[in-house]
């Protein structure tokens, strides 16, 4: 760069009080260390065509940014009715509201940004500056002085000599910074399992829970046909909205058998089983179920459960057989009803590190 | 034709005296009002001053900076209308077909401001494609910092910063999708607390600890939604300013070329032009989310219904940025271990495991490189990806792993758009996960190796010209345009500098490749503008070479 004059804040204020603005910014940034290498006004000879015909269209894009918010302003306060009407039950144009709105004011905006950048790029003057970087460390002389000032103030607390001070005050504080800690944990641990409907070895099933549907019918061996399943809870308080109850009810097609797991063989009713819904993955519902080949799938991770091998998994990530719940029938008014025999047999759901 | 500093800084032309120590115009009156009190002229106008070195490139992290505050604005208004609560109602707003449905508060409202807030469904879309767009961009803006070589020293800090924050991204993202509480995020919801019970030993201890009990509980909505609107904004918001401080400090990289050293940064000052590009950029990107918002359809809460623990829609998807957790998780075989009458699920190793190494290798990478090539230097200029295969080629094999495992997280929307077995998709997920990326290694490696011996050849033997000669003695040949000196041989003289080899002839007589503008013809300055600007430069070039014979 240019050596031949002194710059910036090597002038006195009289001298840069005569510069002309651009004269000031050129001085102000030299002592920035930025040097404008190359500068040139777009148009060099003022009030061209080209001049007048760029400045027009870029006027011309911020006023179709004023229509377009003028139009958002419009349609938001009520040219548009907004209330979602039933098909046939009402004025649909609420239909448009969102659209429009969001397509104005994206226009508005667009407008905005895109008059703004052809602003700075057809109408500022083109220019190329080099900025020194000046990085790196600081110089030396100052990486002395910061080490001097920091090592004499811990001579002065005596960080060396009084390791007593240090020791109990390294112990008291260490002790505090533990208690936000503890203050958050503590407050929101909760032990596993502790509580009413909190094991997570148990479910709300015990011997003689009637199955209920989600609606709280009860459901009897006569609801479903061959190969059909169904969704049922425990018939207890709260029963269908626990997340542990989700159970699948499974009639099997004439002619499949399912092998039951050891001590399991007396689980089943009649052509019915009974595995809990929730996959012992990840806890999604497995609820995907294929008649022809006894299959469940868990949508969410694609894992397999073949009903006639007793809800083994097959395929994809899951590794634990779907807890089967113990079934019988009892008779109410002369209709049978089905009730468990007592509570899935293991924990049901995704591993955890207590479970055996 | 062009001014140079040396020339609008010539002695100052002699003007009556100013009184610049008492201000008479509005402008002046303000300054000095400020100054009296703040006495920020000389720092203030460094900043202004500051130069921004430009390329399509740099203009990632800006999206994702913009995103975030679009995301700011846009949520704000969304917190006054929603109930983060999970108790329940019995739904009565204007969306008939859940009329008298059961749900919480959460989703109730959420249902609200859909249906009943005017304008509350175009703010609750516009804030979902911001947020996918914060994520989308800050991951585009890591692979640029990565591949142009950003992260080295000095900047390994804010690297490590960047990644803090697509991290705390992904959590507040997660948040943020599960607050609606509807069927879908519920689902998610369900095996995030499956993802925490498989941690071993304190595995249910930490679903308890979140969740107040057993999942689902009645607090976890309430949890995640101070987290999301104040906890984790509050410390992106401190990570981005840090960030951005470093980012000044440090001021940006830039590509080699001509005129570019390590030393300075060269571009277009803050105050008046970067500023203005950058102010009129954030507007463009905050009309692509409002239009997104207003004409594309995201997470329509109300088709899902409210959350059911034994419901869920098959085609489940999480938000694109978990895509690759979901992914992972469904090619992970079924493999637990049982020890001593104790269990690590297999939902522990994809879930927990993978993305911690995933993360603790991008955090240690820009270390790992300068330990293995030895390079303790400081860099501001960046690098081509084809002059370094390797790290270009651990890039390409980190986004192939992580494409399968994105493309694996909807593997059963492939198989049945396709009509392709979901077992064989998920087979072939885990096939590819393996073998692709070394392949991806090998291949990338190769081409950055052809593209470097490219530069070179034609820095030797100059740019095809696509004119054939024929030789007196019968010979073909292909004139090449050499692009500099050549010696006796017509061997080019020039070396490789790092920087863009021209490989066009159209290419050539511009120092800044990218200055020529215009997308398929350069445009030219209108004739009569060029003719009076050549007559200037004439004028120009005599007046200087008097000058010149004057002082001599």
């Amino acid at each position: 760069m240019s050596t031949t004059h002194s710059t910036g804040e090597g002038l006195t204020a009289e001298e840069a009080a005569r510069l002309s603005p651009e004269e000031a910014m050129i001085a102000g940034a030299e002592a920035d260390g930025v040097y404008i290498v190359h500068r040139r006004e777009r148009f060099p000879i003022a009030g061209t065509k080209a001049e007048k015909r760029a400045e027009r269209t870029i006027a011309g894009v911020f006023l179709l940014g004023f229509l377009a918010a003028i139009g958002f302003i419009v349609v938001f306060c009520g040219a548009v009715p907004y209330e979602w009407k039933l098909p046939g039950a009402g004025n649909q144009n609420y239909r448009y509201f969102t659209p429009l709105v969001g397509g104005l004011l994206g226009l508005s905006l667009a407008c905005i940004g895109i008059g703004v950048v052809l602003w700075a790029k057809w109408l500022l003057p083109e220019e190329e500056a080099v900025q020194d970087r000046h990085d790196g460390a600081s110089g030396m002389t100052e990486q002395i002085l910061m080490g001097g000032t920091l090592v004499s103030g811990f001579n002065d607390l005596g960080v060396a000599r009084r390791s007593m001070l240090k020791t109990t005050l390294g112990l008291a504080g260490g002790a505090l910074g533990l208690v936000p800690l503890v203050a958050l944990v503590g407050a929101m641990i909760k032990k596993p399992g502790r509580g009413e409907g909190q094991s997570l070895f148990h479910t709300p099933y015990k011997a003689g829970v009637p199955l209920v549907y989600y609606d709280g019918r009860r459901v009897s061996p006569n609801d479903l046909q061959p190969g059909g399943i169904a969704t049922v809870f425990p018939g207890v308080e709260g029963g269908v909205k626990d997340s542990d109850s989700p159970t699948l009810l499974i009639r099997l097609k004439p002619g499949q058998t399912v092998k039951a797991r050891k001590n399991q063989a007396d689980y089943g009713w009649g052509d019915y089983v009974a595995y809990s819904k929730i996959c012992t993955h990840a806890g999604c519902p497995a609820s995907l179920y294929e008649q022809k080949t006894g299959r469940l799938l868990c949508p969410c991770h694609q894992s397999q459960f073949d009903v006639l091998q007793d809800a083994k998994p097959v395929f994809g990530p899951a590794t634990r057989s779907l807890p089967k719940l113990p079934l019988t029938v009892e008779m109410v008014d002369g209709k049978q009803y089905f009730t468990a025999k007592g509570d899935f047999p293991e924990a049901i759901g995704p591993s955890f590190w207590e479970r055996p | 034709m062009t001014t140079t500093s040396d020339d609008l800084s010539k002695s100052p032309t002699v003007k009556g005296p100013k009184r610049f120590d008492k201000p008479r115009t509005p402008i002046g009156k303000a300054g000095r009002w400020s100054e009296d009190r703040l006495g920020a002229a000389g720092g203030m106008r460094k900043q202004l001053n500051k130069v921004f070195p430009d390329h399509w490139s740099f203009m990632m992290g800006e999206i994702a900076l913009y995103s975030f505050i679009i995301l700011i604005l846009s949520g704000t208004f969304l917190t006054f209308f929603f109930d983060a609560s999970m108790s329940e109602v019995r739904y009565d707003g204007s969306y008939v077909p859940l009329d008298g449905v059961e749900m919480s508060r959460a989703y109730a409202s959420t249902l609200d401001i859909s249906f009943d807030v005017r304008g509350g469904l175009v703010m609750r879309q516009i804030h979902h494609w911001a947020a996918l767009l914060f994520m989308a961009a800050m991951l585009i803006h890591m692979f640029r910092v990565f591949f142009t070589g950003a992260f080295r020293k000095p900047r390994e800090l804010n690297w490590l910063i960047g990644l803090g924050l697509i991290t705390l991204g992904l959590v507040e993202g997660f948040a943020g999708y599960s607050l609606p509480d509807d069927l879908l995020s519920g689902t998610g919801l369900r095996i995030a607390a499956a993802i925490m019970q498989s941690i071993p030993v304190i595995g249910s201890w930490a679903e308890f600890l979140v969740f107040g009990g057993k999942f689902p509980g009645t607090v976890i909505i309430g949890r995640l939604y101070i987290v999301h609107v104040l906890l984790v904004p509050g410390i992106l918001a401190g990570l981005i300013g840090a960030h951005m401080a470093l980012l000044i400090k440090q001021k940006h990289t830039e590509f080699p070329g001509p005129g570019k050293t390590e030393q300075t940064v060269s571009g277009e000052r803050m105050y008046p032009t970067y500023g203005m590009k950058a102010g009129g950029f954030f507007f463009i990107v905050f009309a692509v989310c409002a239009a997104l918002g207003g004409l594309a359809q995201i997470n329509p809460v109300w088709l899902f219904g409210p959350y059911n623990p034994a419901q869920v829609s098959s085609g489940s998807q999480p938000d694109w940025y978990i895509g690759f957790l979901d992914g992972s998780t469904r090619l992970f075989p079924s493999w637990e271990i049982r020890l001593f009458d104790h269990t690590i699920p297999p939902l522990f190793w994809p879930t927990l495991v993978l993305p911690g190494i995933l993360f603790t290798l991008a955090g240690a990478y820009p270390f790992l490189e300068a330990k293995f090539t030895g390079d303790k230097s400081a860099h501001n200029l960046l690098q081509r990806p084809r002059d370094v295969p390797v790290r270009t080629g651990l890039g390409a094999m980190a986004i192939t792993f992580y494409g399968v495992l994105l493309i694996s997280g909807g593997n059963d929307l492939i198989a049945k758009a396709f009509d392709i077995s979901l077992n064989a998709m998920t087979w072939a997920g885990r096939i590819c996960l393996l073998v692709l990326p070394p392949l991806a290694y090998a291949i990338t490696y190769k081409i950055c190796l052809g593209l470097q011996r490219h530069d070179r050849e034609v820095l030797e033997h100059g740019i095809e010209t696509g004119i054939i000669k024929l030789l007196p003695n019968g010979e073909f040949i292909e004139v090449h345009q050499p692009l500099g000196p050549v010696d006796d041989h017509g061997h080019g003289q020039l070396q490789y500098a790092g920087s863009k080899v021209p490989k066009k002839m159209n290419e050539l007589g511009n120092p800044h490749g990218s200055k020529i503008r215009g997308f398929f013809y350069p445009v030219r300055e209108k004739s009569d503008i060029q003719a009076e600007l050549d007559a200037l430069a004439a004028a120009e070039a005599r007046g200087e070479h008097r000058q010149k014979e004057l002082t001599d």
